[in-house]
């Protein structure tokens, strides 16, 4: 019986040799040869010119990472503690966002922080650059925000904060009660409760939460097109051009793409080897 | 554990789904907006819900993104749940590896995934004019292709560890009482993996309607999808159209999510009383 159905397997196997593992072996051919199809390792060197645009997307990547988790953690401890029925709506409060597509999402960004958006236009009517102005013995009519790093970040901590929470959640929720009754009824305090055990058993999902957050951040090119206002060039910005902008040159894309590939690896086995096989808390 | 939480707790949980919700919640009031700016109320109006239905371009983006959801989704439940079937039937040497790889296209950044994909097809498709000297170019084909291979892992991913609860002297005692294998699969395995199906469907289908990146990279100029169609305008001005259709695809998965989910508490208040 067991041979039998493991066959429901094969033509799967055979699709990902075809759109999982070609694709792959695409880009390592392309990363390592020229235009004109000899092995060469001016890519990687190339890469060195863009030395600042590696900088800032670990940069940005790693503060918005950073400010997802010191939101998310908190929010998923605390959404853990209220009823039943109240997670429920918490939770699918959390996906939903998800389905107003985040280019619209971010694009509502835009129009919050614009010079003349409408977080301006409140912080003129109820006087804070006003305030500002006599304070400081400036002359500016606004804040400046978009095509800030800043409005980066913001812009990725609000497109993965939920990466963060369901993980997180996900992992708390299934604690087992009878541990920490045991941690309390040993003498340990609520804080010492939550350092001790609750923190610990709920490293894999921080892990989780970790990677799904810092990995489509470190790649994206939409939200700092949009909100860096074309002054925040990141390493997805730097693909995204050899491929659809004006500077064609798929080799290098494909180089950077490896790298990138690279540092997903590396990020995983990170993972594994602190969260031993949680495989539950990578789903959504 | 079952503390409540104090006020300041609750203050920061509605904080987050402030921050979660007030772009989106601008974003509808805007596409009431009588005038087309996103930042200056000039009276309401339902003038862009009019003008929404007779643009061609966003009506065609919002038809292929729904058909390449729709299409994505069913076929990659279908694949994933027999792949996740054979995959839990194999012996772990050869599962392990397998799986290594199917979560490859989960855990990648979308644009590798993208760029991977479209390298493969560009070369794929060079060879094919080669041999038979008909052209392909990307379009719908390729972006369907892309969907399914990216919604696949997610399936597979949540009928996985129904498959491991699942009693498995079930799937013998069905042999032994005279079903041939594929009854045992409909009238054992089917039923008892049906919730990580479902479950899986409907992630496949989010992740489908969400993605852009992938799409970005493998629909080539043929086919547009409205995540794709959006990006092309914040390059220079995004009609309040598109607030409108956002809006109502919004409302409606609103409306379907809170059916779902009444009916499931529903569903599990009444097992509880026949428990008692």
């Amino acid at each position: 019986m067991r041979n039998k159905l493991s066959r429901f397997a094969i033509p799967y196997v055979v699709w990902m040799a075809l759109f999982v593992v070609a694709p792959i072996i695409m880009v390592v051919i392309y990363a390592f040869t020229s235009a004109n199809g000899g092995f060469t390792l001016a890519n990687f060197a190339r890469m060195g010119t863009y030395g600042v645009v590696f900088v800032r997307s670990f940069k940005l990547a790693l503060i918005a990472t950073a400010i997802c988790l010191l939101i998310g953690y908190p929010v998923s401890y605390m959404l853990s503690k209220e009823g039943d029925r109240f997670q429920r709506i918490a939770m699918v409060l959390i996906m939903l966002p998800m389905w107003m597509n985040f280019l619209l999402r971010t694009y509502s960004w835009m129009s919050i922080l614009e010079n003349n958006g409408l977080l301006n236009q409140f912080f003129q009517k109820i006087g804070v650059i006003a305030a500002y102005n006599s304070i400081f013995g400036t002359n500016i009519k606004y804040f400046h925000m978009i095509g800030t790093p800043g409005a980066v970040v913001l812009g990725m901590v609000y497109n993965y904060l939920p990466f963060m929470i369901l993980p997180i959640y996900s992992v708390i929720i299934k604690l087992d009660h009878s541990l920490l009754e045991a941690a309390r009824d040993l003498g340990a305090n609520t804080f010492n409760v939550f350092r001790r055990v609750i923190l610990p058993l709920s490293l894999p999902g921080v892990l989780s939460g970790i990677t799904m957050v810092f990995v489509p951040a470190v790649s994206t090119f939409a939200i700092s097109q949009m909100l860096g206002g074309g002054t925040q060039m990141l390493l997805g910005d730097l693909i995204e051009q050899q491929y659809m902008g004006g500077a064609y040159n798929p080799h290098l894309g494909a180089a950077i793409s490896l790298v990138m590939m690279i540092i997903v690896v590396v990020c995983m086995w990170v993972m594994n080897r602190f969260g031993e096989g949680e495989e539950q808390a990578v789903m959504l | 554990m079952r503390k409540n939480n104090s006020l300041f707790n609750r203050f920061f949980m509605v904080l987050t789904f402030v921050f979660l919700y007030a772009p989106i919640a601008l974003l509808i009031i805007f596409s009431f907006n009588a005038g087309s700016s996103n930042t200056v109320w000039k009276g309401f109006s339902l003038e862009w819900y009019g003008k929404l239905f007779s643009n061609r371009i966003i009506m065609q983006s919002v038809y292929t993104t729904l058909l390449v959801s729709v299409l994505a989704t069913v076929i990659a439940t279908v694949a994933g749940t027999f792949a996740a079937i054979g995959f839990f039937a194999m012996r772990r040497k050869i599962r392990d590896p397998l799986m290594t790889v199917n979560n490859i296209p989960m855990m990648n950044a979308d644009i590798v995934t993208g760029v991977s994909l479209c390298l493969f097809f560009v070369a794929f498709f060079g060879l094919f004019q080669k041999v038979t000297g008909t052209r392909l170019t990307l379009g719908f084909g390729t972006l369907l292709i892309a969907h399914i291979g990216f919604n696949i892992p997610y399936v597979i991913l949540s009928v996985g560890p129904k498959l491991r609860q699942m009693d498995k002297n079930l799937i013998d005692a069905a042999m032994d009482l005279g079903c041939i294998w594929m009854q045992a699969f409909w009238k054992v395995i089917l039923p008892e993996i049906k919730p990580g199906i479902v479950s899986g469907a409907l992630t496949a289908f989010t992740m489908s309607i969400d993605d852009f990146v992938i799409s970005y990279f493998t629909a080539g100029s043929s086919a547009s999808t409205l995540a794709m169609t959006i990006y092309g305008m914040t390059k220079k001005r995004v009609s309040p159209q598109i607030n409108a259709i956002s809006t109502l695809l919004f409302v409606t998965v609103l409306v379907l999510l809170a059916i779902v989910n009444i009916r499931e508490a529903r569903q599990e208040r009444l097992a509880a009383k026949k428990h008692i």
